[in-house]
């Protein structure tokens, strides 16, 4: 489904990636693991296109993408959840949970959404960033669920959240997975990455170093160590 | 008492045109973060464009409410295309100097050709006139203009904040990358947001045409103090600048009943007295 070759990406003048490959196939989940700043987040938004200066290949449903624009790139069933969230300060709950344009058929309907996120019903009329930390990120996921997106971007989502609510995230992504939704994740929380991903990679000083299957894991745990410093 | 309601009246109508070219000023700040000091320009021209539509093509007010805002809207468009995109995550300053110096030249154009002598335009038949209220004379066409720029603004009011087109242009305002990775066309949007605020100074222009006469300056003299007025409603407040734009409008003209003196400088005052109190303006968020 995506497959990437030798990507960089830039920073205004500071080189961030220096020449990421992996592939995600259909129905995966595939984990980004790496230290802070080891450019996890760099290789979302440069697949998202949000980051201008990027070279190599990103090729996704056998199009390249490199050089299209974000918003070209959201036409192609592609979403992302940005690791600060981005709910709108300026619209209510239904409003930033509208927002995203709906890019092709097969977004899941608002009535299983609200079953995923019982919590969002309830608060539809307030303010976006009124909510809660872990409701603001179930807000953030829910809302590229209705797009028709079939291959999503989640940028920690787990980050700063209380274990029921992480729990709770967990849950959905197992079932966004069951329903054959793609979704690359980037995880600083191995825990929680282990309980949902089939594959890992891991990245470091811009590159992916490593790679291997959740079935794998218990084999690599040292070497994951290592590479994660814990 | 008479004299009272007159000034109240013309209150209003200065309150129409400040509420008109703050609201595109606040529309623009918001979206493109750019301080439009070609606005007062672009409301003259127009006027300008109504007056040749006229003049030129036969073509009468009512039509000129429609198309000269469209015309003005486009080379609005053509000019932040060309120009003013490229200013984009600079500091304010720039896009203060770049849009200041294409009003000079406009203005400058418009001089030229035309003097600084105001040009006639007569109002549409069907307003002229007047209907006796019993406490004062309303002239119909006076009328017209307080109630239709109000029916505007409130319309405009309603497009951005009660519409999804609405909910795009402010999400935008908040994250515009965020908002383009949802597969929103971001840089168009700011294009036709332009558009849309330059119209409504456009259309401003028109209203104004058969009261203050069609002059390459009026701009000029109207938009210093529609500029106070942003500043005392506070940027980037929709219903802020409609408000402030009404309500200094009308202080404007009771001054002028009371102490006539003071009627030019009292905009002044109160921006003063509110950027010492309240920096971000009556209704701003901070910029």
């Amino acid at each position: 489904m995506l497959t990437i070759q030798d990507l960089q990406a830039w920073y205004g003048e500071s080189h961030i990636l220096h020449g990421i490959n992996f592939n995600v196939r259909a129905g995966e989940v595939v984990t980004l693991l790496g230290r802070n700043g080891a450019g996890k987040t760099t290789t979302l938004k440069s697949i998202m296109g949000v980051i201008n200066k990027r070279t190599g290949s990103i090729r996704f449903d056998n199009k390249e993408i490199i050089r299209a624009t974000s918003d070209k790139i959201a036409r192609l069933g592609i979403a992302f959840c940005p690791e600060e969230r981005g709910i709108f300060s300026s619209l209510d709950v239904r409003e930033n949970l509208m927002l995203p344009p709906v890019v092709r058929p097969g977004g899941l309907p608002l009535d299983q959404i609200f079953t995923l996120f019982p919590n969002l019903k309830e608060r539809l009329t307030s303010q976006g960033t009124k909510l809660s930390g872990g409701e603001q990120q179930m807000l953030a996921i829910a809302r590229i669920l209705r797009t028709g997106a079939r291959f999503l971007m989640l940028d920690e989502p787990t980050e700063g959240l209380a274990p029921v609510i992480i729990q709770q995230i967990g849950h959905t992504i197992a079932r966004l997975k069951s329903q054959g939704f793609t979704i690359l994740l980037v995880e600083q929380n191995f825990r929680f990455a282990s309980t949902v991903a089939d594959r890992y990679y891991i990245v470091e000083h811009g590159k992916v170093i490593d790679g291997f299957a959740n079935s794998e894991l218990s084999a690599n745990m040292d070497k994951l160590h290592t590479y994660l410093g814990v | 008492m008479q004299a009272l309601y007159a000034q109240l009246l013309v209150g209003l109508i200065n309150g129409s045109f400040y509420a008109l070219l703050s609201l595109g000023l606040a529309v623009i700040f918001g979206m493109l973060n750019i301080i439009n000091f070609a606005h007062g320009a672009l409301y003259m021209m127009g006027a300008f464009v109504a007056y040749f539509l006229l003049n030129l093509g036969g073509i009468n007010y009512w039509w000129a409410l429609i198309i000269a805002p469209v015309i003005v809207g486009i080379f609005g468009m053509i000019l932040e295309r060309t120009m003013l995109q490229w200013l984009a995550g600079l500091d304010h300053l720039y896009g203060l100097l770049l849009t200041f110096g294409i009003a000079l030249i406009v203005q400058g154009v418009f001089q030229n050709y035309f003097g600084s002598s105001g040009l006639p335009y007569s109002i549409p038949d069907q307003l002229k006139g007047g209907v006796n209220l019993g406490f004062m004379f309303l002239p119909i066409y006076r009328g017209w203009v307080v109630i239709f720029s109000l029916v505007v603004c409130l319309a405009t009011w309603f497009l951005i904040e009660k519409t999804q087109l609405g909910a795009y242009l402010r999400a935008a305002t908040e994250n515009p990358t965020l908002v383009r990775a949802f597969g929103i066309n971001v840089p168009r949007m700011i294009t036709l947001t332009y558009g849309l605020g330059v119209g409504l100074a456009a259309l401003a222009g028109v209203l104004s045409a058969p009261i203050n006469q069609v002059r390459p300056l009026m701009g000029a003299d109207l938009i210093i103090v529609v500029f106070a007025v942003v500043v005392i409603g506070g940027m980037g407040s929709i219903m802020g600048s409609i408000i402030t734009g009404f309500a200094l409008g009308v202080i404007e003209g009771l001054t002028k009943f009371f102490y006539p003196e003071a009627s030019n400088t009292v905009v002044f005052v109160l921006m003063v007295v509110v950027l010492l109190v309240k920096p971000t303006g009556l209704t701003g968020r901070a910029a």
